[in-house]
């Protein structure tokens, strides 16, 4: 007799975590506020750092820190190795064919810029089409509609539904025009949720040779991506929302494009020969890194792969599906609350509104609980309008949070209510 | 729960849920906007102003507690006032939210905002329909910002 398995979960999904370890790493979680335990769950917005990412960017400034690619001093040469080793991490982490096809930029917001503004000045003419989905965050909505009114274009929305998920159907018939230069679309939406199906995506769009920018700020710490296997032709993610420093970003875009785009930015790093007459610009990646880095925040954002490297993006995605599975059956025990989001694929984000309450004054009641969470639009109004709301609250975990902090924000949603009857 | 308590007072969570003013003046001498972009807030602001007097004043919109209770106070004290009281009301409105200053009695109902000032970025709730009505005296044709 053959009984079936009590538990049909990949191997890698049983490996459980230390929490208590992890937790320890992170020393900003220590503290309290407002006299109550910190309850960090703004982990959408910025998440916070473990100490080897503060030791990385503390070794760097205290021991070997000189700018890169240019001194013959042994600290530029110690900086220059820490920065270029880096771009080896991001490499294999996105598993991406070179390290010429990483380029390190301030963010994804940037990194979206620099793709609109080089490959799209070069490919988008008037009468032409660049398509986006409803779900996307601002920072993938406005360099193509500044784009759009450079070239004299059109930026198409894919519809989706109330749950959250993207009509395919839609997306067929937009890409069907024959106009379409570029897709671009968010892989995990910030606002609701939605893990999209972006493989999918990426095939039917190169099926009608379209090519493809993935916004993966939401997604890369949260689960594998593998840039060759989804084959797309940008990737852009934050260090910061990776357990890395701000102000750093990855752009990754395959070499033959990148090969045909002309600079993002003039200055220095990224030519080759300059005169008067004229200049030869820097081989890959250099090309697009004008001026001095964020050499320590690159170098952080290394220590912050192989920190979650340690871990496995497999157990954390496991770990995070289990608190958002938690939270959404504990919010849904709260009359008036509504859930905003709610699509079969779902990365860790709770959104809500609760019936009558702005969700500002459900963030600062739970601010005084220690529980802190976003409220407001997310940098995705046209998404609050999809809805009708002019804001959502918003809880969003990652790896260091556990079931009592679920517990701590039901609680506190409880004493909001208690407050507005 | 207790401090909670400073902030969202009874007068406040009552303007809240049932603001007086509430309403569209169908021809108003002056109006405006006012929207605060980090959380969405909205708000319209109509006036009747006759002989230098603010004989009506109401407004529509949509926001948090702190922002729609602050407009519909604000509608009060203001109705009935020479246009000249309106710029020190809000100066001295715009203090007791903002400093440890003592509440001026002329404020009256207004004063109940005062807990608005240990929760700095809430202040530009409290203001906005002020900011507002200060854009519309102006005659301003965009509408106006907290930040």
């Amino acid at each position: 007799m053959s009984a079936p398995h009590a538990l049909a979960l990949a191997p890698e999904d049983r490996v459980g975590l230390d929490l208590n370890c992890i937790r320890a790493e992170f020393p900003i979680l220590r503290q309290r506020v407002h006299g109550k335990p910190l309850v960090y769950l703004d982990n959408a917005a910025s998440v916070q750092k473990p100490q080897a990412v503060i030791d990385a960017v503390s070794r760097c400034y205290s021991e070997y820190y000189a700018n890169i690619h240019r001194g013959v001093h042994l600290l530029s040469e110690r900086s220059t190795t820490a920065y270029e080793g880096a771009r080896g991490k991001v490499r294999s982490f996105l598993n991406a064919a070179s390290i010429q096809e990483i380029i390190f930029t301030r963010g994804t917001t940037e990194s979206i810029n620099l793709v609109a503004s080089s490959f799209g000045g070069g490919a988008v003419k008037a009468g032409d089409e660049i398509l986006i989905t409803g779900m996307e965050h601002h920072s993938n909505i406005v360099p193509w509609q500044l784009l759009c009114e450079r070239a004299g274009a059109t930026l198409k929305v894919v519809p989706f539904t109330d749950a959250g998920e993207l009509l395919l159907d839609e997306y067929q018939k937009l890409l069907d025009s024959g106009r379409v230069k570029l897709a671009a679309f968010v892989h995990v939406s910030n606002a609701l949720g939605t893990i999209n199906p972006i493989k999918t995506l990426i095939d039917l769009a190169h099926a009608r040779g379209v090519p493809v920018l993935v916004d993966g700020a939401q997604a890369v710490a949260h689960l594998p991506v593998d840039v060759q296997a989804l084959d797309c032709d940008f990737y852009a993610f934050s260090s910061h929302k990776i357990y890395g420093p701000s102000g750093v970003g990855v752009l990754y875009g395959k070499q033959a494009l990148l090969e045909t785009m002309p600079p993002y930015q003039g200055g220095g790093d990224m030519i080759r020969l300059v005169t008067f007459e004229k200049t030869e610009y820097a081989d890959l990646p250099n090309k697009f890194e004008a001026g001095t880095p964020n050499i320590a925040g690159v170098i952080g954002l290394g220590a912050a792969l192989d920190w979650l490297n340690a871990i496995g993006l497999n157990a954390v995605g496991a770990h995070e599906h289990e608190l958002l599975t938690y939270a959404t059956a504990r919010l849904s025990e709260i009359p008036g609350l509504s859930l905003m989001g709610t699509a079969r694929d779902k990365a860790a984000v709770a959104a809500f509104t609760m019936k009558g309450i702005h969700p500002h004054d459900i963030g600062t009641i739970l601010d005084r609980e220690g529980v802190a969470i976003r409220a407001g639009h997310h940098c995705a109004q046209p998404v609050m309008q999809r809805y009708g709301v002019p804001a959502t609250a918003r809880a969003s975990f990652a790896v260091y949070n556990s079931r009592d902090e679920v517990d701590a924000l039901i609680k506190a949603l409880w004493k909001v209510k208690e407050l507005f009857e | 729960m207790s401090d909670l308590r400073d902030l969202y007072q009874e007068v406040i969570l009552d303007h809240n849920k049932r603001p007086r003013n509430f309403r569209i003046l169908p021809q108003p001498t002056h109006k405006a906007d006012g929207v605060n972009p980090l959380c969405g807030d909205r708000i319209s602001v109509f006036l009747d102003i006759e002989d230098g007097v603010i004989k009506d004043i109401a407004f529509q919109g949509a926001g948090c507690a702190i922002s729609s209770a602050s407009a519909s106070l604000m509608t009060e004290a203001l109705k009935g006032k020479p246009v000249a009281d309106v710029e020190h009301l809000f100066d001295a409105f715009h203090n007791v939210v903002t400093t440890d200053c003592d509440c001026p009695k002329g404020l009256g109902k207004l004063g109940v905002l005062a807990g608005v000032r240990d929760y700095p970025s809430r202040v530009k709730c409290a203001t906005l329909a002020w900011h507002a009505v200060r854009a519309a005296l102006e005659e301003r044709k965009q509408p106006v910002a907290t930040e």
